[in-house]
């Protein structure tokens, strides 16, 4: 089925062409012309915009500001977000990640969605024209959202406190069977200060571990330190049982695999 | 519903088209302009086999909308063999028996081209994170990773 599609120059005028019926917003195609191939007949019409401040990366004094259309392949070979490129990395295979975009990432239904796991690890900002939202409420209203997103904003860790990992059956890529993204801060006694942990398919969308974050803290990162966090791991999450893994296998490997990650 | 224009350059030449709105880059290519070596094999950005080169960069022409496309330049398998002469990978491929059912093999090419062309002599590990987005059903893929790898050798032998 062929679809309707209108460009604009500016996201305001996107927005406004995205209030009809039908209308989804085109980012880099992977998920809504990849629905639309499936015969999504909900889809009707697609928007985009060329704004060129939706295709820009801007790093000042480790303030990060993505925009929406920057792709997984252009965050992955940025010099200032190297920490990041593992997550982004993480992403499809070449070609996808030449067309996957930050702003569709926050879309996209778990297994997929890993960078959106590192942004919420990050504690980053979403922005659309109608204002600014944390990615935890913004993940929780995604369903309800018709405001294009523009930018992710977030504070870059100092090197070495951002963690990623993605746990797929097929090497090198593969779908996520889950995935964890984790910034810790540690003080200067080795114990753990402050602690984010964000899980993917752990949930229909990317989660925080909550219960693990608060069991690491004054802990030190050692076997015996971490298993605390590593037994309140699943607690609140509802994984989902798709092709790639059921929720049970999900919820019996996640302390096994967030272990593997805080030891390393 | 009302056409809209597209033009782009196609291996080279220039090439335009009156297509429905939402027409899907591989659907124009293949069933408008004649260029039938990108595949369509999932729709889904899963297999790799509709693999095209835009603008510099592999992308999957089976979701991309061809009005994107606009002015691009955009180069498939069937551009490669220059006079009835076969690029180095399509050579190697033939030669190390990587080709089975031939499905996979234009995306295969377009990707492996793509990073012979940044990285003229690829570890193995390179190779197969590269074919990485492509997948094949009849190979087991280790002719493909030895044709890209040899590909690669005659590059540089040529080069030398």
């Amino acid at each position: 089925m062929a679809l309707a599609l209108q460009t604009f120059a500016t996201v305001k005028d996107a927005n406004t062409a995205l209030k009809s019926q039908g209308s989804r917003y085109l980012g880099g195609g992977t998920l809504v012309v990849r629905a639309a191939n499936e015969g999504d007949v909900s889809v009707s019409s697609l928007v985009r915009s060329t704004d060129p401040a939706l295709s820009s990366i801007a790093v000042t004094d480790g303030k990060v500001r993505i925009g929406a259309s920057v792709t997984m392949a252009a965050i992955a070979r940025h010099p200032d977000l190297s920490s990041l490129a593992r997550a982004a990395r993480a992403v499809g295979g070449p070609a996808v990640r030449n067309m996957a975009t930050v702003g569709g990432n926050l879309f996209a239904p778990a297994p997929y969605g890993d960078f959106a796991v590192a942004l919420l690890a990050l504690d980053a900002t979403v922005s659309t024209d109608d204002g600014e939202a944390p990615i935890e409420t913004f993940l929780t209203g995604r369903d309800s959202n018709r405001a294009i997103v523009t930018t992710v904003g977030f504070v870059l860790p100092p090197q070495g406190d951002f963690r990623f990992l993605k746990v797929s059956r097929v090497k090198p890529k593969g779908v996520s069977v889950l995935s964890i993204a984790a910034v810790l801060e540690l003080a200067g006694d080795g114990t753990v200060s402050a602690a984010r942990i964000a899980l993917g398919c752990m949930a229909d969308r990317p989660t925080r571990a909550r219960a693990a974050e608060k069991a690491l803290i004054g802990r030190r990162l050692t076997k015996d330190g971490i298993a605390p966090a590593l037994a309140a791991a699943g607690e609140g999450t509802s994984p989902i049982t798709d092709p790639i893994a059921s929720a049970w296998y999900r919820a019996e490997v996640l302390p096994v695999h967030l272990g593997r990650l805080l030891l390393t | 519903m009302a056409k809209v224009p597209v033009q782009f350059t196609l291996n080279g030449s220039e090439k335009a088209e009156f297509i429905d709105s939402g027409t899907t880059l591989l659907h124009a290519l293949r069933d408008k302009i004649g260029d039938t070596s990108p595949k369509g094999g999932c729709h889904q950005g899963t297999c790799g086999a509709c693999s095209v080169i835009i603008d510099g960069e592999l992308r999957l022409s089976c979701l991309t909308l061809a009005e994107t496309c606009n002015g691009a330049a955009i180069s498939t398998t069937s551009g490669l063999s220059e006079g009835g002469v076969l690029h180095p990978l399509q050579r190697a491929f033939l030669d190390t028996f990587a080709t089975q059912c031939g499905f996979c093999t234009p995306g295969m090419i377009m990707a492996a081209k793509m990073l012979l062309d940044h990285t003229p002599n690829p570890s193995r590990d390179e190779v197969v994170e590269a074919l990485s987005g492509n997948i094949c059903r009849c190979t087991g893929y280790e002719p493909i990773i030895q044709a890209v790898l040899t590909a690669a050798r005659s590059n540089s032998q040529n080069a030398a």
